[in-house]
């Protein structure tokens, strides 16, 4: 889906997701497809939430463990954990999560700003929250979470 | 039927616009890169008329209408020499190698089935 | 995209194709200057740039061809002798052209003081511009230029002051016209004449058979009727006169007044009489003497004829998709090929046999997609010679450009992005590299500097290398500038290498005043920068007198690499074995310790730096028992070895590397990734850093950075 065309309007699909028991979500826009957890091929010299690569159909990706990302802790993955794949900024990344909620419908009119009492990362991760039935939905900003691919060694 | 027109022409920018103007004017047409490949294209494709450039490799233009003039079956065979220089040398050239006509580089499309015209019935 | 767009398209992509051939052609003059079948080439190849030009109405680079190939054309024709002056005015020539071409494919303005310059050049040597200007002439450049472009480009008109001329509208036209043999022998018809007077109005035809004899005493070969044609038409004689044009000479042609009373022939130009040459006075010194050309017209066979390549142009686009297709189906094949031998069957099993002919369809299939994309750098370091011939004479440093491997093939977008890169090392090469004509003097050194670029296919990857036999690096003053600038600490211990790496330090320029070659704010750090952002890297030798080479290592993206698959702290990776020597269990091997922690294995008189891959990848610390190791000995390029450490080996075989850069970014001592058979991911171990590892040196954190180490 074209990422500028996913944003326009304010009525919008979220996919919602567990990570350390707090519930986030992202735009649809971004998410290609959810799988499993299996796996993934450690990388050198990586920063600690990068958990590793994997294989989606002959793509060669990395996985990034959220909540390690969130300061929320490590994820000790199982085959029930969850990776959302996104694409973001052209690159494709998958999300290691604890487990996919919901679809839902939202008006970004009805985003809440972060209140300022958060960690560093919590900040600098998340764009806000809505809240819908009395649940706290935090909305995961992922260009942010995924870090620019500058070409630069790492 | 369509008549048929074999161009030699050793540029590809040549062929394609030839083969465009040809086309579009109701002609098939036949393509050869140099004169060597045009002699043998004849043979097969019997074309109604053949356009012709000077400078190729392998087989020059001139070569190629010699080809043609000696050939008992093909010497009817109308041949415009498609050429940048209208000196007047060139043409005599041209002639007296047995060109039936030419034709100035560039073209347009009138002037070239004018040409045509003049040499095919 | 309409079809004049596409033709255009086709313009530009046989620009490309003719200027390589002119290069070529170029070069090989430079060996032989009387090679005919070269000239020829290089004469068609500005010829086929004229037409094309001429046919989109890119009228700067139309009258620029025309005066190369005049001049091109006289040496053809042996009226004129290639001698040094004109070969160098040849390849400048065959640079503006490529500019022109640019100019006219972008939209832009070429540089036409520039052009002006060499147009005059090309007609000053043209002896057919020397003998155009009048003696007593003003402005000869300009007064040339004008004639050649006037008389080639008119169209041809018979002569125009006869009595019937433009004007001259009113009445019928009669004309008495008899075809002689030439004409039917050149094909040409007198029907199809008359057909074309037609369409210019009311035609009446009459025959007049009283020169035909009886059958019995035909002579088919001569023509022996005359027509009388009554032509009533608005059309002035001149236009009317062009539909004899092609049969001018092949017929008598008399134009009679419409008043049959007074019956006043016409001279029906014949062809060798009056009409070119009274038209055209200026034109017979120029087109030079027909017999003459003749004789070299007869083109012999060329060996690279650009028009003879049967090729097809395809969207990139489509080879891309196509290549990562058959990626995946070589993965798959893989996986497939796994799962059957875990089932254990037969060795005659039919499963089995088929298995092994996928197997080697598909790495065919693979190969062969690959080769879509690849192309010879030929062209690229085509670009480059020019380059230096620009640099050298603005530097006033000659220089001889020599190339090898131009047929060494590499990815097509690697090929486009290099040239940048290569651009800048060119320049500097020739700047800074070589130093000036007294210093080459007094140094014993030929006045004419060399810059060599080679290319060659090693460890899986394109190396490209340039080199200048210049003086070298400068250590000290390198050093010392770095040290000025705060770049490195006055006390800091550097190796010479690290000396020479200090050049790819953001903002380093050696030159203490910018020059308006080298110095376009544009340093070493940008080239080590676009070459990384390619995957790869650049490294940089020097020797002080004998000059300085700079090795770029690219990956060749998207292709096999044959790997030792290994296991090493519970990972599997590839080690490319192209520069493995030899594998040996370290129980086997002579190991004694060096220092804290560093270890040599002592093999044929050598002592070979060992280091443990686990630790090299950051997943352990070194083990302190080898004991149930096994030792890979690796090659570098430059004949350095080393001992790499690893728990098991499991087998060698071709994988497909996947690049990291897409999705993640580079990764210091990998190389790329691949996908196993099980469908893990497996890195490929990048050799040339384990190197670089084994030099075991301390730079400063800042030098560490800098060169990305």
């Amino acid at each position: 889906m074209d990422h500028a065309e996913a944003f326009q309007g304010n009525e919008r699909e979220i996919v919602t997701f567990r990570v350390s028991d707090q519930e986030f979500c992202v735009d649809i826009g971004y998410v290609r497809e959810i799988r499993g957890w299996s796996p993934t091929t450690v990388l050198p010299h990586a920063p600690d939430y990068v958990k590793g690569m994997m294989n989606l159909r002959g793509t060669v990706l990395p996985v990034m463990d959220l909540s390690l990302r969130l300061g929320l802790g490590a994820t000790e993955a199982t085959p029930r954990h969850v990776i959302i794949i996104l694409v973001v900024n052209d690159m494709t990344v998958g999300l290691l999560v604890e487990a996919v909620s919901d679809i839902l419908t939202v008006s970004y009119e009805d985003m809440k700003a972060t209140p300022d009492i958060g960690s560093t990362e919590t900040k600098n991760f998340v764009e806000g929250f809505f809240t819908v039935d009395d649940r706290m939905i935090r909305v995961v900003d992922v260009t942010c979470v995924v870090p620019a691919n500058t070409g630069e060694p790492r | 039927m369509r008549q048929k027109i074999l161009a030699v022409d050793d540029s590809r920018t040549m062929r394609g616009m030839l083969e465009q103007a040809l086309t579009t004017a109701g002609y098939d047409v036949e393509l050869a890169e140099d004169g060597k490949q045009g002699l043998e294209k004849l043979e097969n494709d019997k074309p109604d008329l053949a356009i012709t450039d000077i400078n190729m490799p392998r087989l020059d233009g001139f070569g190629f209408i010699e080809g043609v003039r000696n050939q008992p079956f093909l010497r009817g065979l109308p041949i415009l020499v498609l050429t940048t220089e209208s000196a007047p040398e060139l043409k005599e050239r041209a002639r007296s190698a047995g060109a039936t006509g030419w034709i100035v580089k560039p073209f347009d499309e009138v002037k070239l089935v004018a040409a045509i015209r003049r040499v095919l019935a | 995209m309409n079809s004049k767009t596409n033709l255009r398209e086709l313009f530009f992509q046989e620009c490309e194709d003719l200027l390589e051939s002119l290069t070529d052609g170029f070069a090989e003059l430079e060996h032989d200057s009387t090679d005919m079948e070269t000239i020829n080439a290089v004469f068609r190849a500005v010829h086929s740039i004229k037409g094309g030009a001429g046919a989109f109405g890119m009228e700067t680079l139309v009258e620029f061809a025309h005066a190369f190939e005049n001049l091109l054309d006289e040496v053809r024709a042996g009226e004129n002798t290639v001698n040094p002056e004109m070969l160098s005015l040849f390849l400048q020539s065959g640079d503006h052209l490529a500019d022109l071409v640019d100019a006219a494919q972008s939209g832009t303005e070429p540089d036409l003081v520039h052009g002006g310059e060499l147009l005059a050049q090309l007609l000053t040597l043209s002896n057919a511009g020397g003998d155009a200007v009048p003696a007593a002439g003003g402005a000869p450049e300009t007064s040339c230029t004008n004639e050649i472009g006037d008389v080639d480009f008119q169209p041809l008109t018979l002569d125009l002051d006869s009595p019937l001329s433009e004007g001259e509208e009113a009445g019928p036209v009669v004309m008495r016209f008899t075809a002689l043999k030439d004409l039917y022998v050149n094909g040409n018809d007198p029907a199809l004449l008359f057909r074309a007077l037609e369409e210019m109005g009311d035609l009446s035809v009459e025959a007049d058979l009283t020169a035909l004899r009886s059958l019995a005493e035909l002579d088919w070969d001569e023509p022996a009727i005359t027509w009388t044609l009554t032509l009533d038409t608005t059309r002035t004689e001149t236009e009317i006169r062009e539909v004899f044009e092609f049969v001018e000479g092949f017929c008598l042609l008399e134009f009679l007044s419409d008043d049959p009373g007074s019956d006043t022939p016409v001279d029906p130009a014949p062809p060798h009489s009056a009409g070119p040459d009274a038209t055209a006075p200026a034109n017979a010194s120029m087109a030079g003497s027909p017999t003459d050309q003749d004789s070299v017209r007869s083109d012999g066979p060329t060996r690279k004829a650009a028009g003879t390549k049967n090729t097809i142009r395809v969207d990139l686009d489509r080879v891309e998709r196509l290549i990562n297709i058959v990626g995946e189906l070589v993965i798959s094949e893989a996986m497939l090929s796994q799962s059957v031998t875990e089932m254990k069957l037969d060795s005659d099993n039919k499963v089995g046999t088929a298995m092994g002919q996928l197997k080697q369809l598909s790495s065919q299939l693979q190969e062969s997609v690959i080769a879509i994309r690849a192309q010879p750098v030929k062209s690229l370091f085509q670009r480059m010679s020019r380059i230096v011939r620009e640099v050298s004479q603005t530097t006033d440093k000659p220089a001889r450009f020599a190339t090898e491997g131009d047929y060494t093939e590499v990815d097509k977008t690697v090929i486009e992005r290099l040239v940048d890169p290569l651009t800048h090392m060119i320049r500097n090469a020739v700047d800074h590299g070589l130093e000036d004509r007294s210093a080459r003097a007094a140094a014993g050194k030929p006045e004419q500097g060399t810059v060599t670029l080679s290319a060659a296919h090693r460890s899986g990857r394109v190396l490209i290398r340039l080199s200048d036999d210049g003086g070298g690096i400068n250590r000290d003053k390198v050093r010392s500038i770095a040290e000025a600038r705060g770049l490195i600490s006055p006390d800091a211990e550097l190796s010479q290498s690290e000396i020479d790496n200090l050049l790819f330090l953001p903002g380093f320029s050696t030159n203490d005043e910018v020059t308006n070659l080298s110095g376009r704010g544009v340093g070493m750090d940008v080239v080590k920068n676009e070459i990384q952002a390619l995957g790869g890297r650049v490294s940089i030798e020097s020797e002080p007198g004998c000059g300085t080479s700079l090795t770029i290592s690219l990956p060749l993206t998207l292709a096999v690499l044959e790997g030792m698959i290994v296991e090493v702290a519970g990972a599997t990776v590839v080690v490319p074995t192209n520069m493995l020597r030899e594998t040996l269990r370290a129980a086997e091997a002579t190991i004694h310790a060096m220092g804290p922690g560093d270890r040599v294995l002592a093999s044929h008189g050598e002592m070979i730096p060992v280091i443990d891959l686990g630790a090299f990848l950051g997943f352990r610390t070194p083990p302190q028992d080898l004991s149930e190791h096994t030792l890979l000995l690796i090659d570098s390029e430059t004949g350095a070895r080393i001992a790499t450490v690893v728990d098991h080996l499991h087998e060698q075989r071709e994988v497909v590397i996947k690049g990291l850069e897409k999705n993640y970014g580079q990764v210091v001592g990998i190389s790329a990734a691949t996908i196993l058979g099980n469908g893990q991911i497996a890195l490929i171990v990048d050799t040339d850093q384990l190197f670089e590892k084994s030099r075991a040196v301390q730079p400063s954190a800042l030098f560490d950075k800098a060169i990305g180490a």
